[in-house]
């Protein structure tokens, strides 16, 4: 169990974490998530005792963690995976970390086997990749068999079967009873791995709930409409009638309609009522990661712009590269990927924010299943069932 | 998986607030839990000192300049060139003086490459006390860097007094081999200190070697000014001529003698070592 109480950090005149209160349970995989200088390291170094709150505390299952008696054996931490002296070995860098806590030399033997490093054991760990870097920083935290374990971004540099690996490991972990706390920026993972998230930006709490009630909260859902592709006219008529009835409507890349707004049954009975064929009309949830991004994107430090390439421009010909900007052209949505809907607005409360409360599902078009105006439409041609984006991107 | 097939016996015996940890926590390992302690700290940092190349680098330079200089000049001079109440022993000064500087290099690095690779962090987090980490180090450190200088300086002397002959005291052997030892070992328990206040390789090694070096050039420029109190007290006081007090050779008149200038050492190295600790402990990693 780790509990902080009000954890503020400043380096100077900066606020890295502001008032940050959460818990962290045993038993189950927390999520710890947040855009990149969100302070997720900062909180996790506070919780190591590396750094020192400015302002409140953390402690671990009730004790300070630097008055743990022996803490490998309390707390096992992964912090970076870059955090060793490459000139020593794999195998002395865990001894010597074992030795600090009394840990018998034959364990480090068996963490090894453990993360699959016994045959590069003799190796210094300068010539590591970052993914068995990841794999030793996992075993020094395994090596005191620990009741509470911390990884900050455990899968950066892994490869597909480490990803897998680490995941049913944090799971097997938690099953133990053992409290696992995992910092990620890569929200697909966290939709796999974790049960309960706790989400930070610009370094305040944005969310301490499940998984199903984070994204229950914060998606969006919308309909995807399809009229049959030989003829725009239906298309731009059940637009009209769609937009008409106070729906957003946006155009896809390949024709098919984005609506918001409107429930299903609403806008099947639109388009029976236009006399308008549809081809499609499937509710999609938004995944994880949509859910994220669209909490977030108020609290993102650091977004990239267009490269303009203007620095070039003087050294290329005339007309090149220039964008046309004399026709605004609308552009669609992608097909896939994430689509974030429009932040929330001022003064309405935020969805996600302990005390404005979880939205009720009610509220939420999409929230509930709705099964019975699939059926209704039109029969879905096959090749166009598989467009299907209620799964995770990563579900692969 | 992650639970040893049987517990072992050095996990020892289970006091009050441990088993108050257990209670309240839902994972109990079937290992009994024990307090961690400056035995377990040595351990790691001799694990952590023997496993690394610079260690070994370090040394084997340091090995070659008081022995090689050393018997350089035994070969260069004969016995005849020896002047009559001299001892052979005292020509070891060369290799020694050359011989701190990799010992300091070594002192340094000892923490600060801890500071430079991010390792400091995965240390304290396995060991939340840092002060024990910290008077770990410098025990381990300044142990194997006293029976290292003992042996070089040991060996050297034998060299130097077979091959030059000339009379020899036990007092000046004394002071010639575990007196210089341990002045050596505390000049580079003071680099270690420098090093973990400056936490920066590069930058501690050119302070220490500033430190060395600079107050003896400075004297020789003083010569000509009429700042002779402050000459002399550097001639006296420099790292070099309080290193020549252990072999019986000074610069000035009324220099201090071998308990002195391992006093005026001891005290600087333990005031630095304690503000070492007094920062690191206040400070963030």
């Amino acid at each position: 169990m780790i509990e902080a109480v009000g954890l503020t950090k400043r380096y100077g005149a900066k606020t890295a974490v502001y008032n940050l209160s959460f818990q962290v349970r045993p038993g189950t995989v927390t999520g710890f998530l947040g855009p990149n200088g969100s302070g997720k390291s900062t909180t996790m170094r506070m919780i190591l005792g590396l750094d020192r709150p400015t302002a409140g505390h953390v402690t671990i299952g009730g004790h300070a963690f630097r008055d743990l008696p022996n803490a490998p054996r309390q707390v096992g931490a992964l912090l970076d995976a870059k955090a060793v002296h490459g000139g020593r070995s794999a195998r002395n860098h865990l001894l010597s970390l074992a030795q600090l806590s009394g840990i018998p030399a034959s364990r480090v033997d068996e963490v090894l086997g453990v993360v699959g490093l016994q045959d590069v054991a003799k190796n210094r760990s300068k010539g590591f990749s970052l993914g068995m870097g990841q794999r030793l920083g996992i075993a020094a935290a395994l090596l005191g068999d620990p009741q509470v374990l911390l990884f900050d971004e455990p899968v950066n540099g892994l490869d597909p079967e480490g990803i897998l690996w680490v995941r049913n490991l944090m799971k097997m972990l938690a099953s133990e009873g053992r409290t696992v706390f995992v910092s990620s920026h890569l929200m697909s993972e966290m939709a796999l791995t974790a049960e309960h998230l706790i989400v930070i930006g610009r370094g305040q709490l944005l969310a301490d709930m499940s998984v199903k009630d984070f994204i229950a909260a914060n998606s969006a859902g919308f309909a995807r409409v399809r009229t049959p592709q030989t003829d725009a006219a239906q298309r731009e008529k059940l637009s009209a009638v769609l937009t008409e009835a106070g729906g957003q409507v946006l155009p896809e890349q390949d024709g098919a309609l984005r609506v918001t707004g409107l429930a299903l049954p609403r806008i099947s009975d639109l388009a029976h009522e236009a006399d308008v064929r549809l081809w499609e009309l499937s509710p999609h949830q938004a995944s994880l990661e949509e859910a994220y991004m669209r909490m977030t994107q108020t609290a993102v430090d650091y977004r990239s712009t267009d490269d303009q390439l203007a620095g070039f421009a003087a050294q290329q010909g005339p007309g090149a590269l220039l964008p046309d900007a004399a026709a605004p052209v609308p552009q669609p949505v992608p097909q896939q990927g994430w689509y974030a809907p429009p932040p929330p607005q001022p003064g309405v409360p935020h969805p996600g924010v302990p005390g404005s409360g979880p939205v009720p599902a009610d509220q939420n078009p999409y929230a509930q299943p709705v099964q019975a105006p699939v059926q209704e439409a039109a029969p879905t041609p096959p090749s166009l069932s598989k467009s299907d984006d209620t799964t995770p991107e990563d579900a692969r | 998986m992650t639970t040893p097939s049987t517990p072992q016996a050095q996990y020892g015996s289970v006091s009050a607030p441990e088993q108050q940890w257990q209670a309240q926590t839902g994972y109990v390992s079937p290992v009994p839990l024990r307090r961690a302690t400056l035995k377990d700290a040595l351990a790691s940092e001799w694990t952590k000192i023997r496993s690394v190349r610079s260690t070994l680098w370090n040394f084997a330079v340091m090995l070659a300049l008081v022995l090689g200089i050393g018997t350089l000049i035994a070969l260069a001079l004969s016995r005849r060139d020896m002047p009559p109440g001299e001892s052979a022993v005292a020509l070891g000064f060369v290799g020694v003086l050359l011989g701190i500087m990799p010992v300091m290099t070594l002192g340094v690095m000892t923490i600060s490459s801890e500071y430079g690779t991010g390792m400091i962090r995965t240390t304290l987090t396995a060991c939340p006390s840092r002060a024990r980490v910290l008077g770990a180090k410098a025990i381990v450190f300044a142990a194997l860097t006293f029976v290292v200088t003992l042996v070089a300086t040991t060996l050297v002397s034998a060299v130097l007094l077979f091959s030059l002959g000339g009379r020899t005291t036990g007092a000046l052997w004394g002071w010639a081999t575990v007196g210089v030892s341990a002045y050596v070992a505390l000049i580079g328990l003071f680099a270690l200190a420098v090093g973990a206040l400056l936490r920066h390789s590069a930058g501690a090694i050119t302070l220490m070697i500033g430190f060395v070096l600079l107050p003896l050039v400075l004297a020789l420029f003083l010569a000509a000014s009429p700042m002779h109190g402050l000459q002399d007290f550097l001639l006296e006081y420099s790292i070099p001529s309080q290193l020549g007090v252990f072999y019986g050779t000074s610069m000035v008149q009324g220099a201090p003698g071998g308990w002195e200038a391992l006093g005026i050492m001891g005290g600087l190295t333990a005031v630095f070592l304690g503000l070492a600790f007094f920062v690191q402990d206040r400070r963030d990693v």
